[in-house]
């Protein structure tokens, strides 16, 4: 390998305050969005419904480097302040960004488990006389969350990837911090050994995301009253 | 608040129209690799060849956890200089941008076929081996064509994701929509303001939301996977 392997790795963490504030900030408004949207999608009100898919629609149906180019620009002009002054500011833009792009997409994982709750459940809820509050919190959501933690999981890493698009707007975090070991032409000659300590940071990331989201998966389908499934792979005996 | 201004979302569009000939261009033969790579990885994972399987799989996992964006510079900026030297820049990216994009999705792409060909009922297999079909006819005459069909509307899928994620190449000044817009526009016109972008925004959500409409029906027509 090389001499200047401390250096690098010195340089490149410290971007991963930056990159961890945006996984973990992204994911909470993703999480936060994706119930409201979800929730939202299957309303019984129509304006309701409309809105929430105008905003699913459009957040999927767009490029997520366009949209944060779109409110790089237009967030500071709206609300007239220099947010993308600092590099806070910045990496607050980019938390929104991939808030929104990633909620539009966990509000039909959420959709899609809520709707796949068996009807006998919520039907035996009613006849228990729980108020509809009652039937959500306790019965719907409880079972939905089992459902809904794998395909999280898969999101929450692709949030990850993207938090290196942040660089596109120049939020100080570690892709673009080693971009900026290019410059360097004594450190250009190693690219390889840099860019390699930067993926598997990426990896570490998204490993520790997916032990969490494990940990969780079993928690949910211990307190929902389910074994937790265990998933192996697919057996093609025959292959 | 500053005024929204509808000329200057006009005025985006000859340039977004000069960059989406390159976006498109990139989708459909970044999509063809994808698709062709991606059933060479799952035939490949069938055959379950010691060591080769157990690398193959590390591969994969390894490009579906880390950014395409690194990827991207990984290949324009250690691969290339190397391996592409002698070509011209242009060429030079073009193929940087589609092998990016291509191996990507190829790994996207083979857990679907993977999926696809183990929901071939093993009763196939077994009437084909009953036949004594050669290995090569098994595949080409038996399996794939049942497996495929049901798989065509994830790949599509994979295809609009693809597209979305075209303006990644604009980091190696490949001339797609967002390069236009970004470089080209802010050059010369009174910079690129947030109503350039919401145009760009528009076009993709144009293309791709009648595409996801068309595949969630193809979906439903073959059976979903």
């Amino acid at each position: 390998m090389s001499a200047n392997i401390s250096t690098y790795l010195d340089r490149i963490l410290a971007g991963l305050p930056a990159t961890l504030w945006a996984t973990v900030g992204g994911i909470a408004l993703t999480v936060v969005l994706s119930f409201l949207a979800g929730t939202a999608l299957l309303s019984p009100r129509l304006p309701v419904r409309a809105l929430s898919r105008v905003y699913v629609e459009g957040f999927r149906g767009s490029s997520e480097v366009v949209q944060l180019f779109f409110f790089a620009v237009a967030v500071p002009i709206f609300f007239g302040v220099a947010i993308g002054a600092t590099a806070q500011g910045l990496l607050l833009i980019g938390i929104l960004v991939l808030g929104l792009n990633h909620g539009a997409y966990g509000a039909e994982i959420v959709r899609g488990a809520v709707q796949s709750v068996p009807k006998g459940q919520l039907e035996a809820a009613v006849a228990l006389n729980l108020t509809p509050r009652q039937r959500l919190w306790r019965v719907v959501l409880p079972q939905a969350v089992v459902e809904m933690l794998p395909s999280f999981n898969t999101l929450f890493i692709q949030l990850v990837k993207a938090t290196a698009l942040l660089s596109f707007i120049a939020v100080p975090e570690i892709f673009k911090k080693a971009d900026e070991l290019r410059a360097v032409p004594e450190f250009s000659r190693e690219l390889g050994v840099i860019y390699l300590l930067e993926l598997v940071i990426y990896l570490l990331i998204a490993v520790a995301v997916t032990v969490i989201m494990r940990w969780l998966e079993k928690v949910a389908a211990r307190r929902a009253g389910r074994t937790p499934s265990n998933r192996r792979r697919p057996v093609g005996a025959v292959l | 608040m500053r005024k929204w201004r509808w000329d200057r979302f006009f005025e985006a569009f000859p340039y977004i129209w000069d960059g989406l000939r390159v976006t498109i261009e990139f989708t459909v033969l970044g999509s063809l690799v994808a698709y062709l790579l991606g059933l060479i990885f799952a035939i490949v994972r069938g055959l379950r060849i010691p060591v080769v399987d157990q690398l193959l799989w590390a591969f994969i996992e390894f490009v579906r956890g880390t950014p395409l964006l690194v990827q991207i510079f990984v290949l324009y900026w250690i691969v290339r200089p190397d391996l592409l030297g002698g070509l011209e820049v242009e060429t030079q990216r073009f193929i940087v941008g589609v092998t990016a994009l291509g191996v990507h999705y190829a790994c996207y792409t083979s857990e679907v076929y993977r999926a696809g060909i183990e929901a071939v009922p093993a009763a196939q297999w077994e009437a084909a081996t009953a036949l004594s079909l050669p290995r090569r006819r098994v595949w080409t005459d038996v399996i794939l064509p049942q497996a495929i069909p049901r798989v065509l509307p994830a790949l599509g899928n994979y295809t609009i994701a693809m597209f979305k994620e075209v303006p990644l190449l604009s980091a190696i000044v490949v001339l797609d929509m967002v390069y236009q817009v970004k470089t080209v526009y802010a050059g010369s016109a009174g910079g690129a303001g947030p109503e350039a972008w919401f145009a760009v925004g528009l076009t993709f959500l144009a293309l791709s939301y009648p595409c996801s409409i068309l595949v969630r029906k193809v979906q439903r027509r073959v059976g979903v996977l």
